[in-house]
């Protein structure tokens, strides 16, 4: 076991990949001489050479529409979206396209295409280097997306959408890129894409997350722990598809749950969820569904005040899992 | 490479659109590659489309195609641009919603365009999931995703890009209207398919109008092709109710892709039918413009001159359309019985296995 951080587990990923399948390639905005501007690729293109580590123009409908090209011929393309915030201007190719491909070609066609996007906040990055993108390709039918928090499923996760057939959106928490770290296997693994994990077991509050978020939740279900409040912590790893049974059966047992995410709390993750044990848990709630996450502003803005007004903390979720003990 | 034909004179008549000077296709010199037998059968195809593209249009008015997107018009170009295609014998299409004669002389059967445009149980693009004749068509080299006008660009590029990553002689030819060239994406499609000197073409098939908007409220030049000069590649404008001018043309640029890399065919083409069976073109259309166009339509031009040059009898013309029409009767009645896809079908095919 070796320890890395997150961004060392997507370049092990990568590298391995590359390493293991000819058709794999990376395409963006820097991801050659430069190796990424998080340093993803570093060393790609001495490795691997300009054919398969692309430097791109500064356009991204085109590296996503291009990349999608590049799959329908039996490529496996990764291409990388410099910043979540940059991704807007490909998204036709992402939703409008990529998602719909299989469909819409009956099955004739697939999408081995895997879209790695550093996304999320906490790190002033203001409006246009924060931005939380999930909600929207959560939505979509026809995406998996799949949101990492540990270098060890950043690894693994990363070599599994690689070598699945669907369009993956792979959203990498930047906060988290050398902020955690974490023994990660020296021989070759994947994680399958779909099931959650369960990061701390509890009786008393189920707690459910993903990404930068997760880790806060840990903090906070730590720091309970003192007062004797059992917090699980659901990670969900994957977000489409959900793993609604993990979801489930810890709601089942504890009869309370709490959902956090830094995204915007209106139409996000956390609302699906609520609805989810509305539906199939109401029997079993002790108290009502809590949600903390971001407030419905447009991202959290550059200055320090204001990004910590925005960022869930592990004190607000501290508190958020007492009060639900409580109720 | 040398240009293909000399650029045509144009100008943009009272309503914005651009007329261009219009001449009979010179069928009694054929270019390299080209037999008379080749031209029986481009004009038997020729045929044969406008014939089901007319039925399309009543069968719209019957109640039992919801959409449609004539090609009238648009003949010459598709056909002969895809005929140098199938002489190449290594090209890959990425047709656009108005190409249903490339889209039939690639070897969809009348029947299978029927049950398309009838949504029916064995459509051979999306499984009737999408408007008719959009999806794909693997066994005959044909992609074309969506609606959005220009996405189908750089997934050309791409698919191109992976043709050259592979060491495969393939080249992509990508067909789009003017209305395209108007989106981000031909700009970025265009741009990367010349770094990259990537084996594709490009195909403008320009009838003037995005719907209801005229050339000249969509650009101030009078030739798209104009543009490839502005990427660092060559550009072409071709007469595309000439099909002869369209094969030759294509031809070049198939070997000009595979040698060096894109080049941009504009071919001026006309829309004799409103954008699709929804829309209404009277409201927009000066019909002595479009009614002087007629008369180079090349559905009835062509034939002309195949019998006038002796290749053809008008007899043989009669016979053609005799087995047209023949044929989209047989493809109107198999679809019409056909059934629609069971509603348990919805869920199918939404993510692959594996």
């Amino acid at each position: 076991m070796a320890e890395m951080t997150v961004i060392e587990a997507v370049r092990s990923a990568l590298r391995e990949e590359m390493e293991r399948d000819e058709r794999v390639f990376v395409m963006g905005e820097d991801v050659g001489q430069r190796g990424g501007v998080f340093l993803a690729t570093q060393g790609f293109i001495e490795d691997f050479g300009p054919q398969r580590v692309i430097d791109s123009p500064l356009a991204e409908a085109s590296i996503m529409g291009i990349a999608l090209g590049a799959a329908f011929r039996g490529m496996r393309p990764i291409p990388e979206v410099q910043f979540s915030d940059f991704v807007w201007p490909s998204v036709n190719q992402l939703i409008g396209e990529a998602a719909r491909v299989h469909y819409g070609t009956n099955g004739a066609l697939k999408v081995p295409m895997t879209v790695r996007i550093p996304y999320g906040g906490g790190i002033r990055g203001g409006l246009y280097h924060s931005q939380n993108v999930e909600a929207l390709f959560f939505h979509t039918p026809g995406l998996l997306v799949v949101t990492p928090s540990t270098p060890y499923e950043a690894k693994g996760l990363l070599k599994s959408a690689i070598r699945d057939d669907n369009p993956v959106i792979f959203l990498e928490h930047k906060k988290t890129y050398r902020l955690v770290r974490g023994e990660v296997p020296d021989e070759e693994y994947t994680l399958p894409i779909g099931p959650a994990d369960i990061k701390r077991a509890g009786s008393d509050v189920t707690v459910v997350s993903y990404g930068l978020a997760m880790h806060y939740c840990l903090a906070a279900a730590e720091a309970v722990a003192a007062d004797g409040i059992g917090a699980e912590v659901v990670d969900l790893r994957t977000l489409k598809p959900l793993d609604t049974e993990t979801i489930l059966d810890s709601v089942k047992k504890t009869g309370k749950l709490l959902v956090v995410h830094e995204d915007n709390i209106s139409g996000g993750i956390g609302a699906e969820i609520a609805a989810l044990a509305a539906d199939e848990a109401f029997e079993y709630l002790d108290a009502p569904i809590a949600r903390l996450c971001g407030p419905d502003v447009p991202t959290m803005p550059f200055a320090q005040t204001l990004e910590d007004a925005y960022m869930p903390s592990p004190e607000a979720i501290a508190a958020e899992i007492r009060r639900l003990a409580a109720y | 490479m040398t240009q293909a034909t000399s650029s045509l004179p144009s100008e943009t008549d009272a309503n914005g659109a651009v007329a261009i000077a219009r001449r009979s296709a010179d069928v009694d010199a054929l270019p390299d590659g080209l037999t008379a037998e080749d031209l029986v059968e481009v004009c038997r195809q020729m045929i044969l489309v406008r014939t089901m593209d007319e039925r399309i249009w009543m069968m719209n008015r019957q109640g039992k195609v919801p959409i449609a997107a004539s090609c009238q018009g648009h003949e010459a170009a598709e056909l002969g641009s895809l005929l140098a295609a199938q002489k190449d014998g290594d090209c890959f299409l990425f047709p656009y919603y108005r190409d249903l004669a490339v889209k039939m002389a690639a070897g969809l059967t009348p029947r299978q365009v029927m049950l398309s445009f009838m949504g029916k149980e064995g459509e051979p693009y999306s499984g009737a999931r999408q408007f008719p004749l959009q999806g794909a068509d693997l066994p005959r080299n044909i992609i074309q995703i969506s609606n959005v006008v220009a996405a189908g660009l750089t997934q050309a590029v791409g698919y191109a890009l992976a043709c050259k990553m592979m060491g495969e002689d393939t080249v992509t030819i990508c067909y789009f209207g003017d209305g395209a060239t108007s989106q981000g994406e031909t700009h970025e499609a265009m741009n990367f398919a010349a770094i990259h000197q990537l084996p594709v073409i490009f195909i403008c098939e320009n009838n003037k109008y995005a719907i209801s908007t005229p050339q000249d409220a969509q650009m101030v030049v009078i030739d798209v092709a104009a543009r490839a000069e502005g990427y660092g590649f060559p550009g072409f404008v071709i007469d595309g109710l000439d099909l002869v001018a369209c094969y030759e043309a294509t031809r070049q640029g198939i070997a000009h892709a595979r040698a060096a890399g894109p080049v941009l065919i504009e071919m001026k083409v006309e829309r004799f039918m409103p954008h699709t069976t929804d829309d209404d073109d009277r409201r927009y259309r000066d019909r002595d413009a479009l009614d002087a166009a007629r008369q180079y339509d090349p559905v009835a031009v062509f034939p002309a001159q195949m019998v006038e040059r002796g290749i053809l009898t008008p007899e043989q013309v009669d016979a053609f359309r005799a087995d047209a029409t023949q044929q989209v009767n047989d493809a109107t009645d198999f679809a019409d019985e056909a059934q629609p896809p069971d509603a348990s079908t919805i869920y199918d095919h939404l993510y692959a296995q594996g």
